[in-house]
């Protein structure tokens, strides 16, 4: 959908991408300051690459070869940045009607935003009387307004403390529901790859270092490397099978057996993402006995990795890629070490969407 | 205005007419060079600079007197804008009008550029991917979020056009009826024997005209910044 070769230099970095972006929701994952926010700054034509290609669909936006460099208000990409940018002397309905095209087709799809994100009682109101989470929810309104052919979401939830981001979360995940429209979304949140993304992009140091699904790669090292020992955990695609305890939690089946979760109101058959983090998982040589745990799999110790804080990170196959942190105490103990089979056990297994 | 003289009249209107002129004719080649100043970088920017702000720094004699050189009715562009349109700046009020605008294009330049320079960047690349050309970027956002510094621009271009007498007087003369501004009747006034009461009487004009400029403009910032919807705060 997104052809992206390109490299430009900010400052004393270069940052360079190689990468196709199939369509659905695509997350950019990385530290600060790793130049994800000059890619999508380039994908827009806010910034002219040095050299290289972008294509979106059959359409070309920037092409160093061959002289070709849209500017921004021809390439029809609705941008969402991190600080919102409404226009502080317009009112929230002036601002939402800024990018329409024309009055006879905006008509059904004003209606539609409003709608969708709520934005009905704060039509007549101000920017600067929002909240922070109002005045994303606004921005995130305005660039749906202009019919874009992709949307780029710049930590759009970055200047939000943790109460306005879950009040704005559920929108982003009615939106990439709702909307048919493909999302590039860059943030340093392991929590919104989990519930929005079905694609991942990992950047460091100026390189996109991988690329894939969001199961696949939220597994990998270098993503683990990247979210930091506090952040990380591995998702799980699972699919509801029934309910268990007269329908106070639910089972769901996945590559590796079956999980137990608090009840999930979706029908069976749907699938789920779970999240397990490595806090989460303890370890035992024989399956345990008389233990409140309800999730025990068999799995195959793959990897085991000293973290920067003296815990230790244990990379395990259990059909799907699983980590562990025990500490040296227990590595030591329970001899682990590649391809040692043993049981985990999973305390809390949150879903994510 | 029964209270005022002829005399006075004349040069208060006279007066008007050449600040409220002057203004309008530097009001979009300010704006486009405060832009330019504002948000462009190119080769020769400092001397564009330095050329617009001479007026502000050179004795208005001096522009007064290189206006006559150049467009007096035998001078290069004066003798070309004569022989081509028929249109005479020496010692006509719209001469007074060309001094005046001359004189207050620094102002003017100076006020609209530092407003400009304060309008958030990230506002104008918002207004272009939302489908703005730059253009439509300028006129829907950077001018109303600038509108109070070009308010005062104005005001302090139309303030100087008022009091301008220097570069006037050495251009279109001092003509009653025709070049005869108020600081130039003003000053007529001083140089007869008999005129101090009527140069009193035009001082309480001056007075009276540049405070209500000042009035108006503060009451119409004051309008403007409500319709900026309370934006300042916002930024």
């Amino acid at each position: 959908m997104l052809e992206l070769t390109m490299s430009l230099r900010r400052g004393a970095a270069l940052v360079e991408a190689d990468v196709r972006i199939p369509g659905g929701v695509t997350a950019l994952f990385g530290r600060s300051g790793v130049g994800k926010s000059s890619l999508i700054h380039a994908v827009a034509g806010l910034l002219k690459p040095t050299r290289g290609r972008i294509v979106l669909r059959s359409d070309v936006l920037f092409d160093h070869a061959a002289g070709i460099n849209l500017p921004p208000e021809r390439r029809r990409l609705g941008v969402v940045f991190q600080d919102g940018r409404l226009f502080p002397h317009r009112s929230v309905r002036g601002n939402l009607r800024y990018g329409v095209r024309s009055e006879t087709d905006a008509g059904a799809s004003f209606d539609a935003v409003v709608s969708l994100l709520d934005l009905e009682p704060l039509l007549g109101r101000h920017p600067s009387s929002l909240s922070g989470g109002e005045r994303q929810r606004v921005a995130i309104g305005r660039a749906l307004m202009t019919a874009p052919r992709l949307l780029l979401m710049d930590e759009p939830l970055a200047s939000l403390d943790a109460a306005r981001k879950a009040e704005v979360l559920p929108y982003l995940g009615r939106l990439t529901r709702e909307f048919d429209v493909p999302v590039l979304y860059v943030t340093h949140s392991v929590d919104e790859i989990l519930d929005l993304a079905d694609h991942l992009l990992v950047m460091d140091d100026g390189r996109v270092i991988a690329d894939g699904e969001v199961e696949a790669i939220a597994a990998t090292a270098a993503f683990q490397a990247a979210a930091g020992p506090r952040e990380c955990g591995v998702a799980v695609s699972a699919t509801v099978v029934g309910d268990e305890a007269g329908g106070v939690l639910t089972r769901l089946a996945f590559a590796g057996g079956e999980l137990v979760v608090p009840h999930l109101t979706a029908p069976i058959g749907a699938t789920a993402r779970v999240r397990i983090q490595p806090q989460n998982v303890g370890l035992a040589l024989t399956r345990p006995e008389g233990t409140s745990f309800r999730n025990i799999l068999p799995a195959v110790v793959v990897d085991v990795a000293v973290r920067a804080d003296g815990l230790v990170d244990v990379r395990l196959d259990c059909g799907v890629p699983l980590l562990a942190s025990v500490t040296p105490l227990s590595r030591d103990e329970l001899g682990l070490k590649p391809g040692l089979s043993l049981f985990a056990m999973i305390k809390t297994v949150s879903v994510r969407r | 205005m029964s209270w005022l003289t002829p005399f006075e009249r004349e040069a208060l209107l006279l007066s008007l007419k050449v600040a409220l002129v002057a203004v309008a004719i530097i009001l979009p080649p300010g704006l486009a060079t405060a832009w330019l100043l504002a948000r462009r970088d190119f080769r020769g920017k400092s001397l564009v600079d330095g050329l617009v702000h001479l007026p502000l720094v050179l004795p208005p004699v001096v522009v007064g007197y290189v206006l006559l050189v150049l467009m007096g009715r035998n001078g290069p562009v004066g003798g070309w804008l004569h022989d081509v349109f028929g249109v005479t700046f020496a010692f006509d009020w719209k001469g007074a009008a060309i001094a005046s605008a001359v004189v207050a294009f620094p102002l003017l330049v100076r006020a609209v550029r530092l407003s400009i320079e304060t309008v958030d960047r990230g506002l104008e690349d918002a207004a272009r991917t939302l489908g703005a050309g730059p253009w439509r970027a300028f006129f829907t956002v950077t001018l109303p979020l600038a509108a109070p510094g070009v308010l005062a621009g104005a005001l302090l271009a139309f303030a100087r056009s008022l009091s301008e007498f220097g570069a006037t007087i050495t251009f279109v003369s001092n003509i009653p009826g025709r070049t005869q501004t108020l600081p130039l009747a003003l000053y007529s006034l001083t140089q007869s024997p008999d005129g101090g009461h009527g140069a009193f009487r035009l001082c309480v004009i001056a007075v009276v005209v540049a405070l209500g400029a000042l009035v108006a403009s503060e009451s119409l910032a004051r309008r403007l910044a409500r319709r900026l919807g309370q934006g300042a705060r916002d930024a």
